[in-house]
């Protein structure tokens, strides 16, 4: 009998997909909780209780200076070595959308030398604006992301107004694609690479990148909402395709349940 | 100069960190702005790059500086950055704007936290950051041309400021305070004047208009009375207060009694005369039709929970939740500041909603935009702004409000009329769920008891907004004030609303009420209704600067504040997690049953006013109505060869187009409970008629919400404008399968003033308009049973300066809201297959008054669609209950642009080509089939295997078949002219698309 795994969602400061990240991952067997940054900072001790951190979508401090970085700073300051004995333990996190532009610019993503180091960001799209819209995913194939196992193609929505992905230079990139820690690439509805081309890529990221993780494959970032579609009813297109209950979102929060309870 | 003190700003040093994007990197925020210039302005210029100033204030080593400009500020990707140097270079002319002293900077306030955690100490009380924005330009411009790009473009000067310098000026001053600290140096003095009422007539009036009071004659007459009262005078001498009133008091009365709070002229009594001289007299149009409906609906539906008294209007979602819903509109602030009147605008319904019951969660936004054309191109007048950029700074400002707070934009609309150059219409609406019982108590009751604390929350308090209520009471003139303008902080916002849903469910308070137009004296003077009175502390309220007249932090309109009452028990309870969330939080006063409400100031009473004249003294308001119908005229019969051409140009029209560009632009999906979206069928583009949410997961039930709006036939009888805006709401519900008898709704009306007097001659006119359409409302909601569960009006809008007058056309906005039992059975507007049968569901008429087709020929048109409402209503329980049973594909509202724009949008949205014969449409001429605006029409399409059972569950009703979808992309239509005409699907969809792309 595999051990009962536990989630800390965080909340607060404009964090604002905490519901349905927590509901997420408890359709996903976990037992999940919203908790306050502040209430982590006052007690880092408090980690050791979960198995996974989700720092889930939203706007933290109103992307204000640039998207994430107040909250990055705030958590490398006054959490980063907690964060790390957490990565450390063989546990997980994830980062969605402003969680991601948070754990890039931190430096926790994609963390080649073991140090709090930008190595990427995520910034303005190519249009200039924030857009809603639903985009295809193809799973790289190569990638050893915990989160991603088994997944090939899927449709998620993106929300952001920042999310074109930039490495540092090249190398950084033959890094990513060489050590398989690029987990996701935006594609077209056909399944063909997007080559930067909007709107199959949507934000003019380079390398058509949606989605990164660590050297561990336990830690994972990704600008799509997972955790916007675990309902056959949340896909645009559910009233006219015979679709499964289960929206494919979903996946990714099992994936990481069935990776906690088994390691 | 670096570290040089700036005048006033003691001796905290100066410095400035300047950010941009890496030189061989693209900067899209600069290549915006210069198509932006080119677009409105028709200048062209080589090229913006855009430059991120910090303007540091604080006392910060050299380390801490270069610090925080590395690890804070730059994006080491991306970015360069420098400290007290100039970072631009290669450009001819810079421009750099900020804000205002006084105006809210929420990117200042977030880079001092940001500060705060890198260098590990919090800045001081008179530490501060500001955020400019500095636009290096090159080519093509000279001052002058910089300087109407800056004015006209790049900043509002009513909230910022700016400066223009060539490459050359800027370089002799080193780019250093180019703007100056912005810095609040105007004081008021905290001394409080007695104004003596004792005076005549018209010196009363002149005290009301100086003041910005907005108090009429009459109500002048009653607070003179008022003051010569013997108890009054008696009470009053005992307490240590003059006989005459003080300026808070004064001041407190004004926005009390004030249109937009007390709605005078839905109270008034009117005297209407119809179009035969006969005569009746309505004792307030509110309890008379508005609260009405509900009483008498409210006896055939159980599911009314809280209306009208609240915040928001209450009703049951099941067994263990409420829904609460309210909108409201914020006109006058975006005239003037289109982006932080609409911010102002979402937030401020937002809060609406976190104040009804103990606190709703908000899960869904709605937005309705009114505006005159975006390609006007005669002369703007005084004061006004160009509609493109009202446009613009609206959808930005409800976009970040939106998007900032995690709330879902679920429906909306833009709609156009040459009127709104006078005054945008902006109605902000927001849903929230609340467990239905908290703590074992029923949610939606709360009352302060005396003794219990005032503690306000949130944001601090400010000049912003002083005179708001007053000044939405006005027609926009020369003299409105700056002041009214605030912009909103969704974050800081969010934040107080986690905080405050933390709280709520630790049972820490027992009344909560949002801040809004009147500020402290609006909710501490409602709240104190429930306890009979109420001591306020004004000097211990937060405030963001020094000098604030204790009237002004009475009054000031500072967003992102709730106020609550608080049992002594929880008070540190309360404090305590409020600090522990970061949330500003005060101890203000206490709610008594004295039955006054008592200010102090630094211990001194200062005001005291009578809670029954404060709530019950205004004097009711006596008008008169007149209804004079338009002159009968015969309708415009137009006969085309070019059907197709025409249906493009329908699709192409304003009103009718997609604003897909603006909607992506709104997180639509925030919360993860979306059903039906904005933008639907095969490509996600079509447009949705209502939107459905399953907010409690694992549960099947949902809401679907929609709206009507038809300004557009105000000037042919705004009664019918009623009848159209209630129909359109309740078919875009039963469009996607909602049921009569589950539908709430809201009513949010926008008239020109319609007070008779000399700066508005025709006002019985317009006032028998208001009678009309209130007579509609409730004639339609009794036939539907929608209860109005909450309604707002806002009654002045009108510009007048100098001897242009504008008025909008009267403008009622009807937001409904359906339970839906089973969320997985409502149908989306797209065809799905080809070969399902195309219906026409209800009757057309020759009804072309109003219409898109005449108003593209700059034609009004006579016959104005009516409803029948028992035809309606059985046509809508057939359908609703056809849906339910799986037998229709798609459903399409049928409504601007008329049948023609219906089955072309329900065509190309899924994809597959139509087939039509017109002559089923039952009408002679093509003209009116297509385009004919007639209500309470669908396009339905059903499987070949379904018809039969679909026809049986239609039958009674008036429908036709009309042709089938086809495997093709043409759109093909068969004319009473015996031929065939078509168009591809790609040619219609990129007509409908064309005109507000972006």
């Amino acid at each position: 009998m595999a051990k009962k795994v536990r989630a800390l969602v965080l909340t607060g400061y404009g964090i604002n997909c905490d519901y349905e990240t927590a509901d997420a991952f408890s359709r996903a067997g976990a037992e999940s909780a919203r908790v306050h940054l502040n209430d982590v900072i006052a007690n880092p001790a408090m980690l050791k209780d979960y198995q996974i951190l989700a720092v889930p979508g939203g706007f933290s401090f109103g992307d204000d200076v640039a998207s994430g970085k107040i909250l990055a700073n705030r958590l490398r300051y006054k959490l980063g070595d907690a964060l790390k004995q957490f990565v450390a333990d063989g546990k997980l996190v994830i980062g969605i959308c402003n969680g991601f532009q948070v754990l890039v610019k931190m430096g926790m993503l994609p963390m080649l030398d073991g140090d709090f180091q930008q190595e990427v960001t995520l910034t303005h799209n190519d249009s200039g604006r924030f857009e809603d819209r639903w985009v295809n995913l193809q799973a790289t194939k190569d990638t050893h992301c915990v989160w991603v196992k088994g997944l090939d193609r899927l449709e998620l929505p993106i929300r952001h107004g920042e999310g074109k992905f930039i490495p540092r230079d090249v190398s950084v990139l033959d890094t990513l694609r060489n050590k398989g820690m690029i987990a996701l690439r935006y594609c077209r509805a056909d399944g063909n690479a997007a080559q930067g081309q909007f709107p199959a890529n949507p934000n003019g990221s380079i390398d058509d990148v949606a989605g990164i993780c660590d050297t561990t494959g336990r830690v994972f970032g990704l600008m799509p909402h997972p955790e916007a579609h675990t309902e056959r009813t949340h896909h645009p297109r559910w009233t006219r395709e015979d679709r499964p209950e289960e929206g494919i979102g979903l996946r990714v929060f099992r994936n990481a349940v069935e990776y906690a309870a088994s390691n | 100069m670096p570290n040089t003190a700036t005048p006033g700003a003691k001796t905290i040093p100066v410095h400035r960190i300047e950010v941009g994007m890496k030189p061989d990197l693209p900067d899209p925020t600069g290549s915006g702005a210069r198509a932006r210039i080119a677009e409105d302005l028709g200048v062209h210029v080589n090229d913006v790059r855009v430059i991120d100033v910090y303007t540091i204030h604080a006392d910060l080593s050299r380390e801490e500086l270069d610090l925080v400009r590395r690890e804070l500020f730059t994006d080491p990707i991306i970015q360069n950055s420098a400290l007290d140097t100039m970072l631009a270079s290669d450009f001819d002319f810079a421009v750099e704007v900020g804000f205002r002293p006084g105006v809210t900077d929420n990117i200042g306030k977030s880079s001092a936290e940001g500060i705060a955690d890198t260098i590990g100490r919090s800045l001081t009380e008179d530490e501060a950051v500001y955020k400019s924005t500095l636009y290096a330009i090159r080519g093509g411009v000279s001052a002058d041309t910089c300087e109407h790009i800056a004015r006209d473009l790049l900043a509002n000067g009513l909230i910022q400021r700016w400066v223009v310098k060539s490459a050359a000026e800027l370089k002799s001053v080193d780019g250093y305070g180019l703007l100056g600290l912005p810095l609040v140096t105007d004081r008021s003095s905290a001394e409080v004047r007695t104004i003596n009422l004792n005076i005549s007539d018209d010196a009363l009036m002149t005290i009301s208009r100086d003041g910005m009071l907005a108090l009429d004659f009459g109500e002048m007459k009653a607070i003179q009375a008022h003051y010569r009262d013997a108890s009054i005078a008696q009470w009053r001498k005992q307490a240590g207060l003059p006989a005459q009133p003080n300026d808070i008091e004064l001041e407190i009365l004004a926005q009390t009694w004030s249109e937009h709070c007390k709605h005078k002229i839905f109270n008034a009594v009117i005297e209407y005369t119809d179009e035969t001289g006969k005569t009746r007299t309505i004792d307030s149009l509110f309890k008379t039709y508005v609260k009405a409906t509900t009483d008498e609906v409210g006896k055939r539906v159980d599911w009314l929970v809280s209306v009208f008294h609240d915040n928001a209007g209450i009703i049951k979602f099941d067994e263990n939740w409420n829904f609460a819903l309210k909108a409201e509109t914020h006109n006058s602030p975006s005239a003037l500041d289109p982006y932080g009147g609409a911010i102002t605008g979402i937030v401020g319904v937002n809060r609406d909603v976190l104040g009804a019951g103990l606190g709703c969660r908000c899960i869904f936004n709605t937005d309705v935009f009114c505006f005159a054309t975006p390609f006007f191109d005669g002369d703007i007048p005084a004061r006004l702004m160009h509609p493109r950029r009202v446009l613009r700074g609206v959808h930005q400002g409800v976009k970040d409000g939106g998007n900032q707070s995690g709330i879902p934009d679920l429906n909306g609309a833009i709609v156009f009329h040459d009127r709104f150059l006078g005054k945008p219409l902006v109605f902000c609406g927001t849903g929230g769920l609340i467990p239905a019982t908290i703590n074992g108590k029923p949610s939606h009751e709360k009352c302060a008891k005396p003794g219990d604390l005032i503690v306000m929350c949130g944001g601090r308090i400010g000049k912003d907004g002083i005179h708001g209520a007053t000044f939405s009471s006005e027609e926009l003139h020369e003299g409105s004030p700056a002041t009214a303008v605030q912009i909103g902080d969704a974050i800081t916002q969010k934040k107080m609303a986690d905080f405050l849903l933390e709280a709520r469910d630790l049972g820490l308070f027992s009344n909560i009420t949002d801040n809004g137009a009147g500020g402290l004296s609006s909710s501490i003077g409602e709240m104190a209704k429930g306890s009979g009175g109420a001591v306020v502390h004004l000097d211990r309220a937060p405030l963001k600067y020094p000098g604030l007249a204790p009237w002004e932090i009475f009054l000031s309109e500072a967003q992102e504040r709730m106020t609550l009452g608080v049992p002594p028990a929880k008070k540190e309870a309360f404090l305590d997690l409020a600090r522990r969330r970061e949330v500003e939080a005060t101890v203000l006063g206490e709610f008594t049953n004295s039955g006054r409400l008592e200010c102090f100031y630094e211990d001194k009473l200062i005001g005291a006013l009578d809670m029954h004249f404060l709530h019950d003294g205004v004097p009711k308001m006596h008008l008169q109505a007149k209804w004079t119908p338009p002159t009968p005229k015969s309708e415009i019969t137009i006969q085309t060869s070019d059907l197709m051409g025409d249906l493009k140009a329908v699709l192409g029209s304003l009103n009718v187009c997609s604003k897909e560009p603006f909607v992506r632009m709104y997180d639509h999906e925030v919360l993860a409970q979306s059903v039906l979206k904005q933008f639907q069928g095969v490509n996600h583009d079509g447009p949705g008629d209502a939107g459905v949410i399953r907010p409690v997961p694992g549960s099947k039930r949902g809401i679907a919400v929609a709206c009507g709006i038809t300004p557009k036939y105000s000037d042919l009888d705004a009664y019918w404008m009623m009848a159209s805006s209630v129909d359109e709401a309740v078919r875009n519900l039963v469009a996607v399968g909602a049921r009569i008898s589950t539908i709430a709704g809201l009513d949010n009306f926008c008239w020109p003033d319609p007070v008779k007097s000399d700066k508005t001659p025709d006002g019985d006119y317009k006032l028998a308009q208001l009678v009309r359409c209130c007579e509609a409302l409730y004639d339609f909601c009794t036939a539907y049973d929608i209860p109005l569960i909450s309604g707002k009006d806002s009654m002045k809008n009108d510009y007048k300066i100098g001897d242009t007058k504008i008025s909008i056309p009267p403008t009622v906005l009807f937001t409904a809201a359906a339970i839906i039992d089973d969320v997985t059975k409502v149908v989306s507007m797209d065809v799905k297959r080809a070969g399902d049968a195309v219906y026409v569901i209800g009757e057309t008429h020759n009804e072309m008054g109003g219409s898109e087709y005449l108003a593209l020929r700059g034609e009004l048109g006579a016959n104005v669609p009516k409803v029948d409402a028992k035809k309606a209503r059985a046509l809508y329980e057939k359908l609703s209950a056809a849906i339910a049973s799986g037998l229709v594909a798609s459903c399409h509202d049928c409504s601007d642009g008329g049948l023609g724009v219906a089955l072309a949008e329900s065509a190309f949205s899924g994809g597959f080509g139509m087939e039509i014969e017109l002559h089923g449409v039952g009408v002679e001429n093509d003209v009116v089939a297509l385009f004919s605006e007639s209500q309470s029409r669908f396009v339905v399409t059903v499987a070949a295997d379904n018809t039969d059972a679909f026809e049986a569950a239609m039958s009674g009703a008036a429908f036709a078949r009309l042709g089938t979808t086809t495997q093709s992309d043409l759109f093909k239509v068969h004319g009473g002219d015996g031929k065939w005409h078509e168009a591809r699907l790609g040619e219609l969809k990129a007509a409908w698309q064309r005109t507000l792309s972006l």
